[in-house]
């Protein structure tokens, strides 16, 4: 850790606006990633179940909202500023919709029948979804990797010493901040949001109290979906997306949920930032670092050390099965 | 309907031997009751290992062109089936005996394979070393051991990779097991892509790989008393890896069901039925799944090790994660922890990735007014008959008995899905 630190703080000291840059691009990812790994703590921390099945439904989403770009509304880098926003937003909210319903729906065919199955079966369940959802992708999308406008427009905002803020990536934060600030109000302060924690606490309980436990479940599926929604546009926007990018940036969304701290949404989106600084440190800053070669191994490598060292996450609580 | 009195066995010999009382008596089927109960549950497996073993002798006598699959497998792709076959097996042992998920088996695969790599061909041009290698010039540079020690070097190289792996992780709960040895997965095809300039040391030649590696044989002396002198060179090459290969898995088949009737299998058994209370009645939790995963991980590495003689290669691109989930579908699609159910499935699955896939594919598309390229889809596939099976028949094509009672019964503690929260 205190190399790592070290490392660094020699990079700072070396180029400054270099690192700044980097570190812009690690929180664009990470914001990304933060949406992602928000379905996967949110599923978790409702069913215990690692649903696989979720990075492809970001995937298919990203894929689905580049028809609606490129066919529906036809928006590309010409068109005026506010048709891009209002576009832009509009898609934001289809894409979130069918990204709730693909989610549910998976929820609804396969989980459901298996509440009372062994874990093991869940688990296989949703690695079989998995292929399935990415299968659908490459049959509706082809193999081929998918690319739309620039409806950001990479032109610097501001900048800031020598560090230039680009409006793709502040777009890409400003678009996350408020749909994280949406969730945290719904799961703190409506009675949904009620139903779901209890249900997370202790599901036969909650059902006593009178939660319709299958109708909170399926809520949560809904919300997951809609953030891996979110996400699949904003990945779309900045890179391209082909039917399997989903497999991978799963498993580092996993990973940033685990690093936080599985079933908490805070360390979902910290865990997300750190992932993608980390990411961001490795493929971009010029001294010693590893290369790009090596971020899988690198995010790999986190997730075990913290599985082994700290199952709990940075911010969860130590449960007494030692999660 | 009531069973008749004198047939006490539900299994299907007592079921047939009911019909061979009830009047139509046919001298077969009264031979086949007076057998004893041992031979008549050891012949299907018999018939299956005789069928196998014969298949190069009568393959050139079977009909071609059949419609929908249009041929039976060639004998080269009948060695890659048996080596699929073969880690499947051993990926049983992991999940379906100890009930660990393993999603990332293909690593074994590939640490077999690279052992292969690294002891019998020219990969270390820094050192002269022959051991029993068949087939080559004595003067080539490199590591070059004979190929029957390099299956077992690699299987324990392999096992010690599973222990070290295991050690850490196997601690973990069963979710987050699967996500970790995901990981492995994929940190290991990646570490041999890139350890091409380890502080200028080139471990792995990086994407093109190592090759060639040597072939197995046993060499000219013992060829003078007719066994082959070199695979690679001989005129029945393919017939003579497909033997081995069949050989190989009849000791792992062998092994497994040994084990599995062994001190260790019935501990394995009872972790997987329920964690605590084989705890509390003594099974020492860690070393037994730690064995699980050793054992696993080393028929992994002798299939991986073969793999890499026979196609002379030790690629990283064909190490893929597809390859843990294929293999994991062949598991779950015979029956976690039922071995002959797995050895068929296995061999149905393997079979249809190789080349039945495109068979049917190119039957279809030649037959019907479909368009449609069913080996793209083959993940999709596979992905849809894992959940099928899970929902309707998670017990597997042939269930072990016991683990059909398991889900019957519902013998799995807190383990489930929707269970009780340890808070």
């Amino acid at each position: 850790m205190a190399i790592v630190l070290l490392w660094l703080a020699i990079n700072l000291a070396k180029d400054p606006g270099d690192f700044f840059t980097v570190a812009l691009i690690g929180i664009r990812n990470g914001a990304i990633y933060a949406l992602i790994a928000l379905g996967y703590t949110l599923v978790y921390g409702i069913l215990q179940l690692i649903n696989f099945a979720h990075g492809d439904v970001f995937a298919l989403c990203g894929l689905f909202s580049s028809t609606l770009i490129l066919s529906v509304f036809h928006l590309d880098e010409t068109t005026a500023a506010i048709g891009i926003v209002g576009g832009v937003a509009l898609i934001l909210v289809i894409v979130m919709a069918f990204g709730a319903i693909v989610n549910a729906t998976i929820e609804f065919l396969a989980y459901r029948r298996l509440r009372s199955a062994p874990r093991l079966s869940a688990l296989i369940t949703a690695v079989g979804m998995s292929f399935i959802v990415q299968n659908i992708s490459l049959a509706l999308y082809g193999e081929r990797a998918i690319d739309v406008p620039d409806l950001l427009p990479r032109t610097t905002a501001f900048s800031v010493g020598g560090v230039n803020a680009q409006w793709d990536k502040m777009g890409v934060i400003l678009i996350t901040i408020p749909v994280l600030l949406g969730l945290s109000w719904l799961v703190r302060s409506t009675r949904q949001g009620k139903a779901m924690r209890a249900t997370a606490q202790d599901p036969d309980a909650a059902a006593m109290m009178g939660v319709n436990v299958n109708r909170t479940i399926s809520f949560t599926f809904l919300l997951a979906g809609a953030l891996a929604g979110a996400g699949g546009l904003l990945f779309l926007l900045e890179f391209n997306m082909r039917y399997d990018t989903g497999f991978e940036l799963g498993l580092i969304a996993f990973t940033a949920a685990v690093l936080g701290g599985i079933g908490n949404l805070t360390g979902a989106v910290v865990g997300g930032v750190l992932i993608g600084l980390i990411q961001a440190f490795n493929e971009g800053l010029s001294w010693g670092a590893p290369g790009s070669d090596w971020t899988r191994s690198i995010v790999f490598g986190i997730l075990i050390a913290i599985l082994v060292f700290r199952p709990e996450g940075l911010l969860g609580e130590r449960t007494p099965e030692g999660a | 309907m009531a069973d008749p009195p004198g047939n006490n066995g539900q299994d299907a010999p007592g079921r047939f031997s009911e019909f061979v009382r009830s009047g139509r008596r046919s001298t077969l089927g009264v031979l086949w009751a007076r057998l004893p109960r041992r031979v008549r549950a050891a012949l299907p497996a018999f018939t299956l290992i005789a069928l196998a073993a014969l298949y190069p002798l009568y393959i050139s006598s079977l009909p071609t062109g059949i419609p929908v699959i249009r041929n039976f497998p060639a004998l080269d792709t009948g060695v890659f089936i048996i080596i699929y076959v073969i880690m499947a097996v051993g990926l049983n042992v992991v999940v379906g005996y100890a009930g660990l998920l393993d999603l990332g088996y293909v690593a074994f695969f590939a640490i077999g394979a690279y052992t292969a790599g690294w002891l019998a061909s020219g990969q270390f041009q820094q050192v002269h070393f022959h051991f029993g290698a068949v087939g080559i010039s004595e003067d080539l540079r490199g590591i070059h051991i004979s190929i029957w020690l390099v299956l077992i070097c690699a299987g324990i190289v392999t096992a010690l990779g599973g222990i070290l792996i295991g050690l850490p992780t196997l601690r973990l709960r069963g979710d987050y097991l699967a996500i970790v040895t995901l990981g492995f997965g994929e940190i290991i095809p990646q570490f041999f892509r890139n350890a091409d300039s380890l502080k200028g040391f080139d471990l792995t030649n990086g994407t093109f790989g190592i090759n060639p590696i040597d072939s197995p044989g046993f060499g000219n002396q013992l060829g003078k008393l007719g066994l082959p002198a070199d695979y690679q060179s001989s005129f029945s090459a393919d017939k003579l890896f497909y033997w081995t290969a069949l050989g190989l898995l009849l000791f792992t088949i062998f092994c497994c069901v040994r084990l599995r009737d062994s001190r260790l299998g019935r501990a394995w058994i009872a972790i997987r039925e329920d964690e605590t209370a084989a705890a509390a009645m003594g099974v020492p939790l860690m070393r037994t799944k730690t064995w699980a995963y050793a054992i696993g991980a080393f028929f992994g590495g002798v299939a991986g090790a073969y793999y890499a003689s026979y196609t002379s290669n030790a690629n990283p691109s064909s190490f893929l994660f597809q390859i843990s989930v294929f293999l994991l579908c062949m598991v779950v699609l015979g029956g976690m922890g039922s071995i002959w159910g797995v050895v068929v499935a296995g061999s149905i699955l393997a079979w249809l990735n190789f080349e039945g896939l495109a068979n049917i594919g190119r039957y279809l598309n030649d037959n019907t007014p479909l368009d449609f390229e069913v080996p793209k889809y083959q993940a999709g596939i596979y992905g849809a008959l894992i959940v099928l099976m899970m929902l309707f028949r998670p017990q597997g094509l042939i269930p072990e008995r016991r683990r059909k009672l398991e889900l019957e019964e519902g013998v799995h503690d807190e383990d489930t899905l929707y269970g009780e929260r340890h808070e």
